[in-house]
């Protein structure tokens, strides 16, 4: 029982961890969905960011630099989705799956151009990198019965950035819906005619909206390239864009309910490795690329209406044609 | 912001405005080579030379131009009905899984000229019913199409990891790939075939299903502009509340668009499956699925424009690898690269070009004119 407790816990910790880029990206993709622009291009943001953070600090051997830097580049991809979606009014999906692709390939191109590594990064030691944090007292807590365990082993020794994402989500949830720009977000997400008419400039707050999903994607990038690992690898964010993706529509756009989502997918991943090769009664062995699909069934179910419903911002997908 | 329509002739905004995209997509491709000291003038001579100076490397890029064919015009007749079918990828897969099974179950006991259309039957069956999940979400439950096929394309990547870890792999084999299928459930590659003629060809991968994929742009050609379904999706994709009035049911039009879609984009299975590798495996789609998108928006979803963009992609990715192979410096990433870039100048900025390019035709028209007129 203590093991089955202990493993569990493990699994928590790990949960965390994989979360942690889940929940950046998710609350990014929030910011944008919600004022209508859709978002396909997390996963580029996110792989962008990683390159541009693993190259600063295998450059320059500073973490904080290199978290500018991944910032910056995914701000850049930001602004070329709003500058395609919202000033150009091109189709948001398009946009979305070119910067996609055109991360997907420039990364590796620079790589091997800057590197020479087959599109790695060369790693960089723990002074260029988030490292492990542990929290005050917990070593003293650690012998303490069930808090000491859950303190020290759960909620110590993560790195700066775990805590910031989930620091995150109340924070958007406190812009989105307490702040005047958060409800004109909404707004603008809802009916951006009615907020144009209130004389608030649509295109402006879209921009603001797609420049806070470049921000979040920039630190989610950072985390996966310098802080869960030592370097870029090639395509190392996995389709964790998409996922993040499904776990924002999974949590009906909202915050908390978003970065629950993230957690349950971010601990089907956690365990799908532990799972491997148990065998279930009736099925079988586990099959681990079920676990793996999990993420994808649940939400491709849940977007048909089965289990609850999820209901899209009004505006979204939509390019806003001022009347003149 | 846009002249008035009707005095921009047709081709401006058919060739010039398209061709001006893609030249924008070229040239910030041309400034990266650059940026990573590689002359992209000398890159541009490999990439020709790589793609059509010999026999091997016109076999190879036409054999890449079949894959696009099949994944452009499965993307441009779901555009056609409105609906952005990211899903090609997957439903290629899967597509590809049916022509496997359907071969791996018949080639024991039936020839090869029953096998042929049975297979092609297969990969469409798989391919539409891959898509029509997704469309039948999208028409009857009101589910996002974009999303649900992005979900089914990671769906159908772990449904293949499985079957071919755990259920098709040859007993005793290590890399999880079927067995391979006896010689009468091989398409003919053309070398072999010209060799029936006497013409000899060295070896590559080019094989009967380039044909398939020329009927197929026709058959596209005349569904679409020619039939009354094909009527019928150009009517929703324009403008779905006239088909509503007009007496068309946009769900059923859109379950027929994606299960063609889906259809077509199974017929990668047959390039790849039942004429190059012979056997299942994974992987096999390697990102044609998505290239279809970059080929639809370029060939402006028309079968004749997506066999020009096809071609040129078939060029691409064999004349980079050549250029891979060429320049150390470069990777065969940069043709990925270059996708991106079409697919963001074509797509998602077409029309940043539309208002200046159309201003600039007026200006000229207007100053043409008058020249015109003082002269008479």
């Amino acid at each position: 029982m203590a093991d089955f407790l202990l493993n569990l816990l493990l699994s928590f910790d790990a949960t965390l961890r994989v979360a942690t880029p889940l929940v950046f990206c998710a609350m990014a993709g929030l910011f944008s969905e919600r004022s209508g622009i859709i978002d396909i291009s997390l996963e580029g943001k996110m792989l962008a960011a990683a390159f541009a953070a693993a190259s600063t600090a295998a450059v320059t051997g500073s973490a904080w630099l290199a978290l500018g830097a991944g910032i910056s580049v995914s701000v850049v991809l930001a602004l070329l989705h709003g500058f395609a979606c919202i000033t150009h009014r091109g189709d948001q999906v398009v946009s979305g799956v070119a910067i996609n692709i055109l991360v997907s390939g420039l990364t590796v191109v620079l790589g091997i151009a800057w590197f020479a590594r087959g599109g790695q990064t060369p790693s960089v030691g723990a002074d260029a990198r988030f490292t492990p944090i542990k929290l005050p007292g917990a070593e003293a807590l650690a012998d303490v019965p069930v808090v000491g365990a859950l303190y020290s082993e759960l909620l110590s020794g993560h790195n700066l950035l775990v805590y910031v994402a989930f620091a995150m989500v109340p924070l958007t949830w406190w812009v989105v819906h307490r702040t005047r720009f958060g409800l004109r977000l909404r707004a603008v997400g809802e009916n951006p005619g009615a907020v144009d008419t209130a004389g608030i400039s649509v295109a402006f707050l879209r921009y603001r909206a797609v420049l806070c999903a470049g921000v979040l994607c920039g630190f989610a990038g950072t985390y996966l390239s310098i802080a869960q690992n030592a370097s870029f690898v090639r395509e190392m964010t996995a389709g964790q864009g998409y996922i993040a993706l499904a776990a924002l529509i999974f949590g009906k756009w909202r915050p908390v309910p978003a970065m629950l989502a993230c957690l349950m997918f971010g601990f089907l991943d956690a365990v799908a490795i532990r799972l491997q090769g148990v065998v279930v009664p009736v099925i079988g062995p586990m099959p681990v690329q079920l676990i793996q699909a999990l993420p994808y069934v649940l939400t491709v179910v849940l977007l048909a209406g089965f289990i609850g419903r999820a209901v899209a911002p009004k505006a979204i997908g939509v390019p806003y044609v001022k009347e003149r | 912001m846009s002249a008035p329509a009707g005095r921009i002739p047709r081709w401006v905004d058919v060739a010039l405005i398209p061709l001006v995209n893609i030249a924008l997509a070229f040239l910030v491709s041309g400034v990266i080579l650059w940026f990573i000291d590689v002359d992209p003038l000398l890159a541009v001579e490999i990439i020709l030379y790589g793609a059509f100076g010999y026999d091997v490397a016109i076999g190879y890029t036409l054999y890449y131009t079949t894959n696009f064919v099949f994944t452009g015009l499965a993307v441009a007749v779901a555009f056609h009905a409105g609906l952005f079918n990211i899903g090609g990828e997957g439903q290629a897969y899967i597509g590809g899984l049916g022509v496997g099974l359907g071969i791996l179950a018949m080639d024991p006991y039936l020839p090869f000229i029953v096998i042929l259309p049975l297979s092609i039957l297969f990969s469409a069956a798989f391919g539409a019913a891959w898509a029509a999940i997704p469309a039948y979400l999208q028409a009857y439950r009101g589910s996002h199409i974009v999303i649900t096929t992005i979900m089914f394309n990671f769906i159908a990547a772990a449904l293949m990891v499985y079957l071919m870890v755990n259920v098709l792999i040859e007993p005793g084999s290590m890399s999880p790939e079927s067995r391979e299928f006896a010689p009468n459930g091989h398409l003919p590659f053309m070398h072999e075939m010209l060799g029936w003629f006497g013409l000899a060809m060295t070896p590559s991968p080019l094989n009967l299903s380039v044909v398939w994929a020329v009927v197929c742009c026709f058959l596209v050609w005349a569904f679409i502009w020619h039939t009354r379904w094909g009527y019928e999706i150009r009517t929703v994709g324009a403008n779905e509340t006239a088909a509503v009035y007009a007496g068309i049911d946009p769900r059923k039009v859109t379950m027929l668009a994606m299960c063609l879609s889906g259809a077509l984009a199974g017929f990668v299975g047959i390039n790849e499956v039942m004429g190059v590798h012979h056997r299942l495996l994974l992987n096999f789609t390697a990102g044609y699925g998505f290239t279809g998108i970059a080929v639809a928006l370029m060939g402006r979803n028309h079968p004749f424009g997506i066999v020009l963009a096809s071609l040129l992609f078939g060029m691409l990715y064999q004349g980079g690898a050549e250029l891979a192979f060429e320049e150390p410096k470069v990777t065969r990433e940069m043709v990925v690269t270059i996708q991106g870039l079409v697919i963001l100048f074509s797509g998602a900025l077409a029309y940043m070009m539309k208002g200046p390019i159309e201003r600039a035709y007026l200006r000229l028209a207007g100053a043409n004119r008058r020249l015109l007129g003082q002269e008479g």
